[in-house]
């Protein structure tokens, strides 16, 4: 039995679920489904919403590291300078805006940054600095382009931190203030290799732990723990900053128990994979899916479709073997790049599974890259070439389906790794998509 | 029509390769094909016991009494890849008496040494023992590397003119009508020897006959003709720990139990194992409450693991299988015996046949049936021989090191940091008590202790430090670890030289993924690119450029 929707949007990162959400306030009454064929690759993702840190170069140009740029103040006031085909050219600068503001009004107190147009330069968990447009208010306390002193905190076995060389590192970056960092051992771990989710779940729930003191002082509450271990270390820096593993469920909880602990300000450094503000930014947004509405359906992929005068009719879902047809009036594709398997490749070709839409690229794959390794790599570029209303084009730039949009990184044309603008291009796009596609369906 | 082969076996584990080797002996001409490595589904991820049948004893004493016998066999004939550990069943206070005899006489009945110990004699030859363990019953269980022993069947297989291509997926059954003729593959790239195909290359191996040894990936390769194959995979977590606290695989005499077994090997000790069905056997959640749970319980027969390191968790799938309608809730409960699914029988289809259930221990009699089975079938008059003919390396150990080097395999389990570390291991490995040694490059199971060890020889060249370790060499192909890797390097080195270091290296690890740089490893280097890039800004760092950056005119906050 065929499922209908008015809009249906295959995807369920960053993209899929602005599009879904914003479709169902475009058109409160639209049906509006979102499928997601396998986990997001939101885990990855350092949880910061960058928009625009670094002007584009132009691909396949060999560039060291390092010679490139100056990180760019007003990501907003760039924007009108971007390339033809640039998703953000594609969109216009308008949309950009409102699409952040409409981050904004999701996020609520979860996120900071939204009082200025400027990017902010928070550290990085290798030790350097990055420009982004909006960060986790766990992340608020810890800018770099702050310029209070700070301490930073790692654990000896946390292997992806090293906090002295962290400091010692964003003291070279130029940053305007003294930072130094200890190691120390996390009450309550007792296995070398335990998940960053267990450190976090050791203080959501603050398990009672040995006290560092030792037996004479019995258990205590991890919090408390993990405060007193840190505290003799203070030398008078009004911040200190943890890799990010305060707290999964409840972190702004762990943070106050921290903060009013050491008395001073606790910030968390965005981390590598598995990461914790990257499942937070999840969680917040299908929590906001459900309130509006959704439907969500996980663990199905998408393996056909049928199109029929130029417009998708319906595609085919796989719902543990059975194959299920799902018809919508417009459809938004928002699958991911070559990390999320919406674009693909093979030795001869590059391509996008699900409708079979051109992506652009050179036919020898020996063009796919540049020989250093953050050069100009035409590779970062590869996705659909959309028109302005965001409908992916085929080879002669016709749409290639009147109702299917596209959004997020299965967009090519841009290089968001080099540029710092991966959850910008996704919030602007999924928002245009989402919203087009909100209106067209009704 | 005239084959390429006249046996195709899929799957290179111990059961594959163990028909491989059967059938080659007896003079069939044999291909096997193994999606990935050799050993690479379920063989290469187990706790590496050799049943004595005592876990059996009770519920199920004719899989007691194959693993008795075979058992024997093994220790005859692959000696070098067994160490008699021996075992203990091990009663504690509030576990039953009367389960504790049924135990005792099930061994008797089976043909299982077995001699009961107080708990002071089990303690002596265990100190380690929780004090309050009552009684136990000693028994002949081993530790034997599964590696090794899969290498060497593949090995004697060759040498009899087998032909074994690893990276060679199936992606099709070849079907006409009702009779299966053989497979499609494609083969891709990786560790080890490749001599037949190109990476991304397609091959059609036709065959006269067909065995599916894919173990709990049956289910999928009987899909690709429509043959329904129920096999119910389940998964079970292992814990290596950083040294050997027993010396005896040590079990509890309990009816049965998640979470009951330590065995020792080499110079570590594997903790086994959990029991739950899993729908995907290439996609199931790896949870810590599960080694939680684990450590809690067998702490109760060794208190001392409650507080011991480990070094790396691990989960493998066994390929259960029971005849439809038996109807099983619990997989525990799931006969552990093997199933031989002649397709020409059991659904009309001629041309292969499956086998499915079983277990490690008795892989060669498993084998052995299967082979007589497709020789029945071929009309092939030749003897069994595998219970006699001693594997490669039996004799001769480099033999069968060679080979494990041909196919590009360590044994993580058994002698990885050893065979790196060679005498030296004890020195690198026994770090300070009070000292933590995680896991700096997960796909190669490197620890901090052998990183400091080889930064100590290689100076800051992190690409030594890569060579001798291996550490970066998996399949994230550094992108996850290279960072980790460099913090190694400080305090020792200062910052300046640990960033040029890694700078250095991560370009290094691009270079080798260039000339691969499609599909999987595509999208690998994309995520990479993203992590060092975008999470980390390496490709921007400031530190790095001329221009300094005015901090000022950034937000400093609301």
């Amino acid at each position: 039995m065929a499922i209908t929707d008015d809009v249906l949007v295959i995807g369920g990162g960053l993209a899929g679920a602005t599009a879904a959400l914003a479709a169902a306030e475009t058109a409160p009454d639209a049906r509006v489904r979102l499928v997601t064929a396998k986990q997001s690759t939101l885990r990855h993702a350092s949880g910061l919403i960058d928009v625009l840190g670094y002007a584009p170069g132009s691909e396949g140009q060999e560039q060291g590291q390092g010679q490139k740029q100056k990180p760019i103040v007003d990501p907003f006031a760039e924007l009108d300078t971007l390339p033809t085909g640039h998703p953000y050219e594609r969109v216009g600068g308008e949309a950009v805006r409102d699409a952040l503001e409409f981050f904004d009004d999701i996020a609520g107190d979860a996120y900071a940054g939204g009082h200025t147009d400027k990017n902010a330069l928070v550290p990085t968990h290798g030790g350097t600095v990055k420009p982004t447009a909006r960060y986790p208010a766990a992340t608020a306390d810890g800018l770099a382009s702050d310029d209070r002193d700070a301490l930073l905190v790692g654990f000896e076995t946390l292997p992806d931190f090293e906090a002295p060389l962290a400091a010692a590192h964003i003291e070279s970056a130029g940053a305007p203030f003294d930072a130094r960092g200890v190691t120390l051992s996390f009450p309550g771990i007792v296995r070398d290799d335990a998940k960053v989710t267990r450190y976090a779940h050791l203080l959501d729930r603050d398990e009672r732990v040995q006290s560092p003191g030792g037996s004479v002082n019995g258990e205590i509450g991890a919090r408390e723990a993990l405060a007193a271990a840190v505290e003799s270390h203070l030398e008078g820096e009004p911040r200190v900053g943890f890799p990010a593993i305060l707290g999964d469920d409840r972190p702004a909880a762990v943070r106050e128990s921290l903060a009013d602990a050491l008395g001073v300000d606790v910030f968390e450094i965005p981390m590598g994979p598995p990461s914790l503000p990257g499942l937070r930014l999840e969680d917040l947004l299908y929590a906001e899916l459900e309130d509006a509405g959704v439907r969500v359906t996980s663990g199905v992929p998408v393996v056909d479709y049928e199109a029929a005068d130029g417009r998708i009719d319906h595609v085919v879902v796989d719902r543990n073997g059975a194959e299920i047809p799902h018809e919508a009036a417009q459809y938004v594709l928002a699958t991911g790049g070559l990390v999320g398997k919406g674009i693909e490749s093979g030795r001869e070709r590059v391509s996008e599974p699900l409708f079979d839409c051109h992506v652009p690229h050179a036919s020898d794959r020996y063009n796919w890259f540049v020989d250093d390794v953050f050069g100009e790599q035409p590779y970062a570029r590869f996705g659909l070439a959309p028109d302005r209303e965001l409908r992916p084009l085929d080879s002669t730039d016709d749409p290639e389906f009147r109702n299917l949009r596209a959004a997020g990184a299965v967009l090519g044309g841009y290089d968001y790794a080099a540029e710092k603008s991966g959850a910008g291009v996704s919030l602007a796009t999924g928002y245009v998509a989402g919203t087009r596609a909100g209106e067209e369906s009704v | 029509m005239a084959h390429d082969t006249t046996v195709l076996v899929l799957g290179g584990g111990s059961t594959g390769c163990g028909i491989a080797r059967d059938l080659a002996i007896r003079g069939v001409d044999v291909t096997l094909v193994e999606r990935g490595n050799l050993t690479g589904g379920t063989t290469g991820r187990m706790h590496g016991l050799l049943h004595s049948g005592g876990r059996y004893a009770v519920s199920d004493q004719a899989s007691a009494t194959e693993c008795i016998e075979e058992n024997e066999i093994l220790r005859n004939i692959a000696s070098h890849c067994v160490e008699e550990t021996g075992g203990l069943f091990v009663q504690r206070p509030e576990d039953s008496d009367e389960y504790f005899r049924e135990k005792l006489a099930g061994c008797r009945d089976c043909g299982i040494p077995a001699t009961v110990l107080s708990g002071r004699e089990a303690r002596e030859i265990e100190p380690y023992l929780a004090e309050d363990v009552a009684r136990a019953i000693q028994v002949p269980d081993g530790a034997v590397d599964p590696f090794r022993l899969c290498v060497a069947n593949a090995l004697d297989a060759e040498r009899h003119g087998a032909r074994v291509e690893t990276h060679a997926e199936v992606i099709d059954l070849l079907r006409e009508g009702d009779d299966i003729y053989g497979v499609e593959v494609r083969h891709d790239s990786g560790p080890g020897k490749r001599t037949h195909a190109t990476p991304g290359t397609t091959e059609e191996i036709t065959a006269e006959y067909v065995v599916n040894a894919t173990g709990a990936w049956a289910g999928r390769i009987g899909a690709m003709a429509d043959l329904d194959i129920a096999v119910r995979p389940s998964k079970g977590v292992m814990t290596i720990m950083n040294v050997r606290q027993v010396d005896t695989v040590i079990n509890r005499c309990r009816p049965k139990g998640d979470a009951d077994i330590i065995v020792p090997h080499e110079t570590t000790a594997i903790l086994g194992t959990t029991d739950e069905e899993v729908d995907d056997p290439d996609d199931y959640p790896e949870e810590q409450w599960e080694v939680d749970q684990m450590i809690d319980t067998l702490a109760e027969l060794v208190p001392i693991i409650e507080d011991a390191r480990t070094i790396r968790s691990f989960w493998g799938v066994r390929p259960l299988y029971e005849p439809p309608g038996t109807g099983t809730q619990d997989p525990t409960d799931i006969t552990r015996d093997f199933f031989l699914l002649d397709h020409d029988e059991r659904d009309g289809v001629g041309g292969m046949s499956s086998i499915v259930g079983g277990k490690f221990t008795t892989y060669r009699a498993m084998a052995e049936e299967i082979a007589d089975h497709v020789c029945a079938k071929l009309g092939v008059d030749a003897r069994c021989v595998t219970a006699e003919e001693p594997l490669p390396g039996s004799e001769d150990i480099a033999v069968l090191e060679e080979g494990m080097d041909s196919f590009g395999l360590r044994s993580p389990i058994a002698r990885r940091s050893k065979q790196r570390l060679g005498s030296r291991a004890p020195d690198v490995l026994e770090t300070n008590e009070n000292e933590a040694n995680p896991v700096i490059c997960q796909c190669e199971g490197v620890t901090r202790a052998e990183i400091q060890d080889a930064v100590e020889q290689s100076g800051s060249d992190l690409n030594a430090v890569r060579i001798r370790t291996r550490a970066s060499m998996g399949n994230c192909q550094g992108g996850f670890c290279c960072q980790n890797m460099a913090n190694e390097l400080h305090p020792r080195y200062d910052e300046q030289t640990v960033r040029d270091a890694l700078d250095e290296l991560f370009q290094e690890r691009w270079k080798g993924q260039r000339h691969a740089l499609w599909g999987e490893q595509l999208s690998q280097a994309m995520l990479n690119y993203a992590l060092h890039a975008t999470t980390m800004n390496r490709d921007n760092d400031p530190a790095n450029a001329p221009a300094q950056v005015d901090y000022a005119q950034f937000d400093g906050g609301a």
